[in-house]
C-alpha cells in the first residue's frame, strides 16, 4: 500500500525560511488565529523578518545560516 | 454581432515608426488584403540586416510586443487569424533573433555552477544578492512624488495586468520535479484557486485605488521601449521549448528580486498616503515571494539542472537576463525622474487625449 501523504509539509530550506504547504492553522500562544495568505507559507527561522512570523526574505541580509 | 476593434487611437496611434506602424496595420485588417503584409515582412529583412541594436528600439520592440499579444490574446478576435500566420512568424523570429542576441551581450557570461540543485540554487542567490537593483523601490519608497509613483503602477502595468502569463508558457515544456515546481509558483500567481487572489487581479485593485485604468493595455502608448522589450523578454524565454532553462532562471531570478522591493513599494505608497487597498498587491508580494524564491531557486531552477545539467548555462543566461531587463528599466526611470522629467512617454497628467 502506497503510505498516505501527509496533510501538511514543512521544508527546511538552506538558509532561508519553513516553507509549510497544506492546510495549515497557525495560532498566536492565546490561541487567536493568524491571518495568513493562501497557498504555501514562509515562517521565519532566522529571526530578523519584520512580518514575524513570515519570512520576508530579509534572512538574505543577514550572516543566518542553517541546512 | 460586435465587430472587434483595436484598443482605440490614440493607445496604438500609428506606431513608432514604419514596423511597428505596419504590424498595427495588418493586425487592423486581419488576414491580407493591404499589402502591408508584404511590406512588413521586407522592412523587418532589412532591419534585421542592419544588425542595429533593439533593446531600446521603440519601433522594433512595439512591433515585436504586438506580434507576440497574438498569443496572449488581448487583441481580442483581431489576433484569431494570425495567431498562426507563416509570415509574421517570420517577423516575429527576424526581431527575436536581434533581440536575443543583443540580450546574451548584455546578459554578458556568468559562470555555471555544479549541475546540482544545491549549487545552483546558491549560484542563483549570489548572483540576484550581487545586484544592485533596489535603487528605484528605494526611491519610491523615500522620494517619489504620487506622479511618480503613478507612472510606476503605470509602467509595471504592461506586465503585472498579465502577471505570471509570460512564465506559464513554460510549463508543457517542463516535466517532473521542475514542472511541479512551476506549477506550484504559478497557481499560487494565479490565487490558489481564489480568482479574487490573483495577483494580476489585486494589481488591477491597486490601479484603481490610485484612479488609474485597469483595463488592458491601456497605458501601452505610455511605455517606453524598455519596458516593452522587459515583457518581449519573457514572451521570447516563455515561447521557445530551447530556451526553457533560461525561461525557469528568468522566474528564479525574477521571484528573487522581488519580495525586498516590494517592501520599499509597499512603503513608498502608504507614505504617500495610500491605505491597504492600494499597498495590499505589495505586501501580499511580500509575503507571497519570500516563498516563491525557495522554490524557484531549488525546486524549479535546481531540479532542472538536476534533470538536463546541460541547462545550466542558460538557466544561469535567463537570471543575468531578468537583471539586466531589471536595471535598463530601473535606469531609464531613475534618469528621468532625477532629470525633472516623466519616465513614460507622455505624462499621465497628459489625460486622456
Ligand atoms: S527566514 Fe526569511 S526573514 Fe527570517
Amino acid at each position: 500500500m502506497p503510505q498516505a501523504r501527509p496533510s501538511v509539509t514543512i521544508t527546511a530550506y538552506p538558509d532561508g525560511p519553513l516553507v509549510v504547504r497544506g492546510d495549515v492553522d497557525l495560532r498566536t500562544v492565546d490561541g487567536e488565529p493568524i491571518p495568513h495568505r493562501d497557498g504555501p507559507v514562509a515562517l521565519c527561522r532566522c529571526g530578523l523578518s519584520r512580518i514575524k512570523p513570515f519570512c520576508d526574505s530579509t534572512h538574505k541580509r543577514s550572516s543566518f545560516r542553517a541546512d | 454581432m460586435t465587430t472587434p476593434v483595436l484598443p482605440a487611437p490614440p493607445l496604438l496611434a500609428g506606431g513608432r515608426g514604419p514596423l511597428s506602424a505596419l504590424t498595427l496595420q495588418v493586425i487592423g485588417a486581419g488576414r491580407r488584403g493591404t499589402g502591408a503584409h508584404e511590406e512588413l515582412l521586407r522592412l523587418a529583412g532589412a532591419r534585421a540586416a542592419d544588425r542595429g541594436p533593439v533593446l531600446e528600439d521603440d519601433d522594433v520592440q512595439l512591433a515585436l510586443f504586438l506580434l507576440y499579444g497574438l498569443y496572449y490574446g488581448w487583441l481580442g478576435a483581431l489576433g484569431d487569424d494570425l495567431e498562426w500566420d507563416l509570415e509574421l512568424l517570420q517577423v516575429r523570429q527576424l526581431f527575436e533573433r536581434l533581440h536575443e542576441a543583443e540580450l546574451r551581450e548584455l546578459a554578458g557570461t556568468v559562470p555555471a555552477p555544479e549541475p546540482t540543485a544545491r549549487s545552483v540554487a546558491q549560484a542563483l542567490f549570489d548572483l540576484t544578492a550581487a545586484d544592485d537593483g533596489p535603487s528605484l523601490a528605494r526611491y519610491v519608497a523615500r522620494r517619489a512624488t504620487t506622479e511618480q509613483a503613478l507612472e510606476l503602477l503605470a509602467l509595471r502595468s504592461i506586465y503585472t495586468l498579465r502577471e505570471a502569463d509570460a512564465h506559464s508558457w513554460a510549463i508543457p515544456r517542463l516535466t517532473g520535479r521542475a514542472k511541479a515546481a512551476l506549477v506550484e509558483i504559478q497557481a499560487d500567481e494565479y490565487g490558489s484557486g481564489h480568482p479574487g487572489s490573483m495577483h494580476s487581479v489585486l494589481f488591477a485593485t491597486t490601479m484603481r485605488g490610485v484612479g488609474l485604468d485597469d483595463t488592458y493595455p491601456a497605458y501601452l502608448d505610455h511605455a517606453p521601449a524598455v519596458v516593452l522589450a522587459s515583457h518581449n523578454t519573457m514572451s521570447l524565454l516563455g515561447l521557445h521549448h530551447r530556451l526553457r532553462g533560461a525561461v525557469v532562471g528568468h522566474l528564479a531570478a525574477f521571484e528573487m528580486t522581488s519580495s525586498i522591493p516590494n517592501r520599499y513599494y509597499r512603503d513608498g505608497f502608504a507614505r504617500l498616503g495610500y491605505g491597504e487597498e492600494v499597498t495590499r498587491y505589495f505586501a501580499e508580494h511580500v509575503e507571497a515571494d519570500a516563498v516563491h524564491e525557495q522554490i524557484a531557486a531549488h525546486d524549479l531552477a535546481g531540479a532542472l539542472a538536476e534533470q538536463d545539467p546541460s541547462l545550466v548555462g542558460d538557466i544561469m543566461f535567463g537570471a543575468a537576463s531578468s537583471l539586466a531587463m531589471d536595471a535598463l528599466v530601473g535606469r531609464h526611470v531613475l534618469t528621468a525622474w532625477e532629470d525633472g522629467r516623466s519616465s513614460l512617454r507622455r505624462p499621465l497628467t497628459a489625460g486622456p487625449v
